[in-house]
């Protein structure tokens, strides 16, 4: 844990934070931590209560319970000294619709002290060729990077970034993920929210999951997929599996190994992938008079820690 | 801790931090250039703000002529002052509440909500937005006027004070008032509602609310048009700019509906 050098403190610091709209709970008794200068990542399925633990975090809403410190401050008391220190990069909209690219850029770069130069940010972000095309007009991968660019150009010490290369092309993630990259490089402290795990796993530091407005697991992307090791199987029938089959499979394997059912067709083994193993799941298969379509193995990913965890995938 | 790399700024890098607030006033003055821009460059916005009232009052000197309307000065003399709180009108309630409208629907008041500009000063760059439009509608259609030979009547004194005096009121009062039921309009309706609300709020006050034509010429209606935002803007501009006088019933009226309309917004706006 980290020292209780003021240095040290948390960049974010969420305490207990509980919301809910109607009898809806939407954040239930969160706790979690963003270490300064680190690529904290959020992570969860729709609905996990992501964005709005993120909005109060930007003072958007006020905690029902539970405290929020961000950089130190209270976001909804402490707004006015604590906004010009962080950025912000909404999931989409906030611009006029009749207004050009740089000339928005320009405009909140006005806003602040000490801008960045908002030609040099839109040409690292790719939006050289755009700048005088109406918000209404940019494409969807535009408007995003539109969006992050008016983050950064306030040169804040903190950018919260939800789901920001959704909608992108695997060219443009990738020259998102290396600015967001640059950005840590720097000391900026980033908050992502995504629900792409190759997002979380390139980029973060730390991953939080987080599942019906609680928090799961947090760790290393590292840590959390236990070192990227060899250790599911996947197997894939051709008729479905006999009643009882994860039962009897997990019996045949021993100890140290789970099972689970995905659908009538597929289940999943986790656990040490090795040839003994293979070996059981095989003669398994015999004695049950089941016909492999295909048996995979595959490295852990943070979808596999997430579906451990909660039993469910992590995109619809 | 294992989970984070602390990493140290290296002092050259692009993004390294250096947050701050630009001064109070130059936010407010680029936001109000901001939406000046954004208000002339909309073609609706425009027509609204200088072709109609322009149209109006070139129609209304026109039809004066040919009809031989009972008025108590020359028609382009009668009809000036109630075209420039036409103008007024226009924009700030009309142009305001849709362009607010919207502004909340694209989500740009929350984007701005993050930015180092505060709300106070987002209604400041709204406000000084509006009276830089209005500066330009003035100019436009007194030109116009003066073209058709429109002849601002000086004070019984002979000064232009009395003039000066009230019409300068009156836009500002006018513009405080219509502001503020824009404000309104626009935070308790949808974007689309909105829009259809202010144009037809427009349309209606502008054939009936004795914006361009004096209240007298409402017959017995008259008497209850005076005591509408739009009536009293008129009135009290016509008294301005055609007898040099400040008419203070009138501006009391207008001030009237601005604490009638800011109370209503500051109880139901919600800036998202």
């Amino acid at each position: 844990m980290p020292a209780a050098d003021p240095l040290d403190a948390p960049a974010v610091e969420v305490d207990g934070l509980v919301m809910r709209y109607g009898d809806k709970t939407a954040v239930d008794s969160l706790s979690l931590r963003v270490p300064r200068g680190s690529v904290t990542a959020v992570l969860g399925p729709n609905g996990a209560g992501k964005t709005t633990t993120l909005e109060t975090c930007e003072g958007y809403r006020r905690p029902q319970a539970g405290t929020v410190r961000v950089l130190g401050l209270d976001p909804v008391r402490d707004r006015r000294e604590l906004l010009p220190r962080i950025g912000v990069m909404l999931q989409g909209g906030g611009a006029w619709s009749g207004v050009r690219a740089m000339e928005m850029l320009r405009h909140v770069a006005a806003l602040h002290a000490h801008p960045l130069d908002p030609a040099l940010l839109s040409e690292r972000l790719g939006l050289g060729e755009c700048g005088r095309t109406p918000y209404r007009r940019l494409s969807g991968g535009q408007q995003q990077r539109l969006g992050l660019a008016l983050a950064l150009v306030g040169r804040p010490e903190l950018v919260f970034v939800d789901e920001p290369t959704a909608g992108m092309d695997p060219a443009v993630r990738r020259s998102v993920w290396d600015l967001l990259e640059e950005l840590r490089g720097d000391g900026v402290t980033v908050v992502l929210t995504t629900h792409y795990m190759e997002e979380a796993e390139r980029l973060a530091d730390l991953v939080h999951i987080i599942d019906h407005g609680r928090l799961v697991v947090s760790g290393s992307p590292l840590e959390l997929t236990r070192g990227g090791a060899v250790s599911t199987i996947r197997l894939v029938v051709t008729r479905p599996f006999p009643p009882g089959a994860p039962e009897s499979l997990t019996a045949a394997l021993g100890p140290g190994t789970e099972v689970r059912l995905l659908d009538s067709l597929s289940l999943q083994v986790t656990g040490p992938a090795d040839a003994s193993t293979l070996a059981r799941v095989s003669r398994w298969c015999e004695d049950n008079a089941v016909l492999p379509e295909s048996l995979t193995l595959g490295t852990r990913t943070l979808e596999d820690v997430f579906l451990d965890l909660t039993g469910r995938e992590l995109t619809p | 801790m294992s989970a984070t790399q602390r990493a140290v700024p290296a002092a050259t890098g692009t993004f390294v931090p250096r947050p701050g607030a630009a001064p109070l006033g130059r936010q407010v003055l680029a936001q109000a250039r901001m939406e000046a821009r954004l208000t002339l460059r909309n073609g609706e916005q425009l027509l609204l703000a200088v072709v109609i009232p322009v149209i109006v009052l070139i129609g209304g000197v026109l039809a004066a002529d040919r009809v031989g309307l009972d008025l108590e000065a020359t028609p382009v003399d009668v009809f000036t002052p109630g075209v420039l709180a036409l103008a007024v009108m226009s924009t700030a309630f009309t142009s305001l509440a849709i362009a607010t409208g919207f502004e909340r629907r694209y989500g740009v008041i929350k984007r701005l909500g993050t930015s180092p500009l505060p709300r106070s000063g987002l209604l400041a760059g709204k406000v000084l937005a509006l009276l830089l439009v209005e500066v330009l509608q003035v100019a436009v259609i007194a030109a116009v006027a003066l073209a058709l030979g429109w002849r601002p009547v000086p004070g019984a004194d002979g000064s232009a004070l009395g003039a000066v005096t009230g019409s300068v009121l009156a836009v500002v009062l006018g513009t405080a008032a219509f502001a503020s039921l824009g404000l309104f309009v626009a935070g308790v309706l949808r974007a689309e509602a909105t829009l259809a609300a202010a144009n037809l709020v427009y349309l209606l006050l502008m054939a009936g609310g004795a914006v361009v034509l004096p209240a007298s010429a409402y017959g017995g209606f008259g008497e209850v048009v005076g005591w509408l935002p739009s009536g009293a803007l008129g009135g009290a501009m016509r008294d301005a700019l055609i007898d040099g006088q400040v008419a203070w019933p009138a501006l009391l009226v207008l001030a009237a509906w601005t604490v009638v309309g800011t109370v209503a917004t500051a109880r139901t706006f919600t800036w998202e």
